[in-house]
């Protein structure tokens, strides 16, 4: 992308760009002002509308408001929310044993075959670009589609998994397996932006280490190891923080499938369940998403310190 | 590129949307500023639009049957625009919330009973009292119960109501030679008969969380009485009482005569079951027609009560649903509105409806029977019989608790039946949590 | 990883220096082969499988099951198209996609472009808070959103609710704001590499900053921005959350619903409802297959430093 751009630019070789910037205040006052529009507006619109409503359920969630009067009917209940979601909310726990299976399931899973389909496409293959096509199809349809698509395949009694083996397995119904369903539909998704990610990092690997190493003698294995995989660490970091994010912000899939109940309870169904709908237990739905909220953040931090310090190098 | 600058030119919207937009931005202690519905709307209904005016209709009968039935009632009103505004039957309830303090239809489909008292009570729904005193006359006491709020008014208009009961085809009750069974014990030797045929029983999905209410109803009016459920449905009584776990201790001596994998069947997938002469019975609400082909195939439905389990308490509770409509608060043409909703109150309006879907029996007492059909007139009679009539778990106590604590609840009994104690304790916990807030 | 990332496809140089030579066919490769094309195959098969049975009549399927062939009909497009009156919702949904998306780039570029040209010293917290907003989850933001969205009056000429809910302008604004942050991070990052004599000498013909944004960089920037609208395009087409929770009429709501109201009639007809996912995936798969480029530019610009 970057040569592209430069090339255009006709300066005819890439370009490191200066870090020293240009000040603001030798502008003149009229593109002052443009300046601080063009910055103030699209911040207002995040922090108004992104920022500013996470603030608030923070908020919300020390309340034990039911989202509906005004000021005046909203107790602050302290942390009882909190104690209430821990302790006195048996789809709690199961929720966030869910999140995690769905994020270690998504790290051994999607995440190792999206490595590994992106080094065995990182070749001189015939049709590599039509494999790397089909694996990143899914990418575009949605997840409550997704759900879809693969109902027809985990029906009991109309799918063909059952068919095919002659079970009477209820794919999608039993608790005891939907989960595992479920993640195989969402991981089919997920492997394709894995190994897409995978992909554009191993095109940074410089192709003279690898011949060297060939030279050398050193084994596919090793060439990967030794000069493959220090390269894609930047990379493996995005990918981390973005199969954590996506682990817990799974939805949509759950939800179509059975709103997140019996076996698929997911922190963002739970949130959704109280919030919506004649539940309206507005506060301690705040609370689950809170809950959410700080566990985000962390991971957006790393993510941002490590976006961060590329900037600066 | 802020909300405000569509305050679309008027100055007083513009300064409202920048106070309200910076609120927001504070956090939602800015965003609890009172109902916003309660200031906007109002003086524009004074306009004069009148009865004659465009009246807007929410409808959540969104499924093929029901949508033509309030097409066709609406079409024969005919005294006024209606404009219909049909939302997906879920999403619709999901919405409920949102909608209601979003400004709401003139008009809307919505349930009678707690559900309704609910919303009434947090003042999201027009008291139409004055309608009742010209309608009232047409609906029995029970309906006009249904209908009145907890401060003694009314918010609600009957259009049909669909008993519960136990489902069954006719021909292959005739074929195999079952009787329908006036006791549980009957019932469950009946049951065994089934199995030894190699029918299933009884046909059952609860994906939706909610169909599987009705059998834990039955079941504790049936053993512990039409009060109790009312006492328990109101938070009066304790979930981890020996009466409840009484009934969970049944239900689960039942559980093996339902269809497996309940959890992830739709209660229209497990009426396919019936339709298919694959189960025998059916615990379900009248609405399970629509899902039989019109026809030789719906004339072959039939129910029976569900049986009684104590003979002191004996089988004359009715669980019998009651839909129909409610009116905003502030609706857009109040006088429309309200002739509308004396039209839905009418014999002719529901006339009209059932005609479309013959699948419930209307609310009026004077709803034309002669066009029922035998399943029709047999509910009729099974309703007007009973004692006590209930509405349904998810309408007879608190919404948040019904859909956040009772589904789920009811869904782990289902998975694992054999905690009893465990379960009762914990739905018992969370209720003091949400009946104490 | 840093200065010379590339795009895959890009047609002006060739994918890969040509010091590599072309492998022997050696058995490893040959098994290599044959592992991807059995997962491939496997891969395309649920969407395969989706178009097949949504090409055939359900009486037929009932009676012989999925898992036959024969019984080859149109008829459940034609059904799943009326019924799930998609003729309405994408025409809602375009309403949503549109200006969401173009004001987005426009806010997302004119951030970018301050942050790129100039330096001061909360530089890097704005990107950071920009860049942190597109990852928070959706849920958490519903009900204060939505209390805000009641709280705006608006005439109502412009919203029959008297307030920004049930309006597209809610759907439209949410969407805004969740996106604005990926696209501003993106952009950046593609400004940056601009060289800067670009600027300096703009600065020297005369031109304002205006100018400078509008015609000397936003052109330079037409493959990010072709690859972020392309993204956009897709993600704000899939949302399922946000109409549903800000808008009340049924007729107003987008595509991604139709499917939802098919799925609450007809839940056993799944030929009927394979013919509508095919229906509201055959606009992503059309953009997926004409612009894979830009797609896949788009989301590694987005993870991997452009």
């Amino acid at each position: 992308m970057t040569a592209t751009a430069v090339r255009e630019a006709g300066t005819g070789r890439p370009h490191r760009p200066r870090r020293t910037g240009r000040q603001v205040r030798t502008l003149t006052r009229r593109d002052q002002l443009i300046v601080a529009l063009m910055v103030t507006i699209p911040t207002l619109v995040v922090v108004g509308l992104v920022w500013g409503p996470a603030i608030g359920t923070i908020l919300l969630s020390f309340t034990d408001w039911n989202g509906i009067g005004n000021v005046g009917d909203i107790n602050f209940v302290g942390m009882e929310n909190y104690r209430n979601v821990t302790t006195n909310y048996p789809p709690f726990q199961p929720a966030i044993e869910h999140n995690v299976i769905w994020l270690v399931v998504f790290f051994l899973g999607p995440t190792l075959l999206g490595m590994l389909l992106a080094v065995m496409l990182d070749r001189q293959l015939r049709g590599s670009r039509i494999y790397q096509s089909i694996f990143f199809m899914p990418v575009v349809l949605s997840l409550a589609l997704v759900g879809f698509i693969w109902q027809l395949i985990y029906s009991r009694d109309q799918g063909l998994l059952n068919q095919v083996l002659g079970t009477q397995t209820d794919w999608f119904g039993d608790p005891d397996i939907n989960l595992w369903a479920v993640l195989v539909a969402a991981g089919w998704r997920h492997t394709g932006y894995i190994m897409l990610l995978y992909l554009a990092g191993l095109k940074a690997v410089d192709p003279v280490l690898r011949e060297a190493a060939a030279v050398d003698g050193a084994g596919e294995v090793r060439t990967f190891l030794q000069v493959v995989w220090p390269v894609m660490r930047p990379v493996n970091i995005i990918v981390i923080v973005i199969t954590v994010i996506e682990s817990l912000r799974a939805f949509d899939i759950a939800w179509v499938i059975n709103k997140g109940r019996n076996g698929l309870e997911l922190i963002s169904t739970l949130v959704t369940q109280n919030v919506i709908g004649e539940a309206s237990r507005v506060g301690f739905g705040s609370a689950l998403a809170t809950i959410m909220i700080v566990i985000s953040t962390v991971f957006i931090a790393i993510y941002l310190i490590q976006v961060m310090r590329e900037q600066r190098r | 590129m802020s909300p405000r600058s569509y305050g679309a030119g008027g100055v007083p919207a513009m300064a409202i949307g920048r106070r309200t937009m910076l609120k927001g931005m504070l956090g939602g202690a800015g965003a609890l500023a009172g109902l916003p519905l309660l200031s906007a709307c109002g003086d524009d209904s004074g306009g004069g639009g009148g009865a004659s005016g465009t009246v807007t209709f929410g409808s959540n009968w969104s499924d093929d049957v029901p949508k033509k039935g309030i097409q066709a009632m609406m079409d024969a009103y005919g005294k006024g625009k209606v404009d219909i505004n049909t939302v997906e039957h879920n999403s619709f309830q999901e919405q409920i919330n949102n909608y209601l303090q979003g400004g709401p239809d003139d008009v809307f489909g919505w349930f009678a009973g707690n559900r309704m008292q609910f919303f009434a009570e947090q003042g999201l729904v027009g008291d139409i009292s004055d309608v009742w005193s010209d309608i009232g006359g047409g609906f029995s006491d029970a309906m006009k119960q249904q209908s009145t709020g907890k401060d003694g008014k009314q918010y609600f208009v009957p259009i049909y109501y669909y008993p519960w009961a136990v489902f069954y085809r006719k021909s292959v009750w005739q074929e195999k030679g079952y009787e329908p069974p006036a006791t549980l014990d009957d019932f469950k030797t009946l049951a065994g008969q089934m199995k030894s045929d190699g029918l299933t029983p009884l046909a059952f999905g609860d994906s939706d969380g909610w169909p599987a209410m009705g059998t834990f109803d039955y079941l504790n009016m049936r053993i512990n009485g039409y009060d109790f459920h009312v006492q328990l449905m109101s938070g009066e009584k304790a979930w981890n009482s020996s009466e409840v776990k009484t009934v969970f201790d049944t239900w689960k001596g039942l559980l093996p005569l339902h269809q497996t994998d309940s959890l992830g069947r739709t209660w229209q997938e497990a009426a396919q079951s019936l339709l298919k002469k694959e189960s025998a019975m059916y615990v379900i609400g009248m609405f399970a027609g629509q899902q039989f082909p019109e026809g030789a195939e719906r004339d072959d439905l039939d129910f029976f009560p569900f049986p009684e389990v104590d003979s002191a308490v004996g089988a004359d509770s009715v669980e019998a649903p009651i839909d129909g409509v409610m009116m905003a608060p502030r609706p857009r043409n109040e006088e429309g509105a309200k002739a509308l909703l004396k039209y839905i109150g009418s014999a002719k309006a529901e006339d009209t409806y059932l005609k479309s879907d013959p699948n419930n029996i209307g609310a009026h007492n004077d709803a034309d029977t002669s066009g029922y059909n035998a399943l029709q007139k047999k509910g009729e009679e099974l309703v007007s019989k009973a004692k006590t009539i209930s509405q349904f778990l998810d309408r007879d106590t608190r919404p948040d608790f019904a859909s956040t604590v009772m589904i789920p609840s009811l869904q782990e009994f289902i998975r694992n039946p054999n905690d009893i104690d465990g379960l009762t304790k914990k739905i018992e916990d969370q209720k003091k949590s949400i009946f104490g807030s | 990883m840093t200065t010379t990332q590339t795009v895959p496809s890009e047609r002006t140089t060739p994918r890969r220096p040509p010091v590599r030579r072309k492998p022997p066919l050696r058995p490893a490769r040959v098994v290599l082969v044959v592992v991807l094309t059995v997962l491939a195959v496997g891969w395309i098969f649920p969407i395969l499988w989706a178009v097949y049975n949504s090409l055939r009549d359900y009486d037929y399927t009932s009676l012989h099951g999925y898992f036959s062939f024969g019984g080859f009909t149109f008829e459940n497009y034609v059904n799943a198209w009326a019924r799930g009156n998609f003729a309405q919702t994408f025409t809602n949904t375009a309403i949503i996609v549109i200006p969401s998306v173009l004001i987005t780039l426009l806010l997302a570029s004119s951030v970018a472009f301050v942050l790129a040209r100039f330096s001061f010293k909360l530089n890097l917290t704005l990107l950071a808070l920009f860049t942190a907003a597109n990852l928070l989850p959706q849920q958490a933001l519903l009900v204060p959103l939505f209390r805000l969205f009641l709280n705006i009056e608006v005439p109502f000429w412009f919203s029959d609710s008297g307030t920004l809910y049930d309006t597209y302008f809610a759907v439209i604004a949410v969407n805004i704001g969740f996106q604005t942050g990926f696209c501003t991070f993106v952009l950046a990052n593609y400004m940056k590499t601009l060289p800067r004599e670009l600027y300096e000498s703009a600065q020297v013909d005369g031109a304002g900053v205006l100018r400078q944004y509008w015609q000397i960089v936003l052109p330079l920037c037409r493959p990010a921005l072709a690859a972020l609208s392309v993204l956009q395009v897709t993600w704000v087409y899939n949302d399922f959350f946000w109409a549903v929770a800000f808008m009340r009429t049924g007729a107003k709501l987008p595509v991604t619903s139709s499917l939802q109201n098919l799925r609450g009639q007809f839940f056993t007809d799944y030929n009927l409802l394979s013919a509508g996912s095919v229906i509201v995936a055959i606009p992503t798969l059309v953009i997926f297959f004409v612009l894979q480029r830009h797609l896949r530019a788009g989301l590694t610009l987005g993870a991997t430093k452009g």
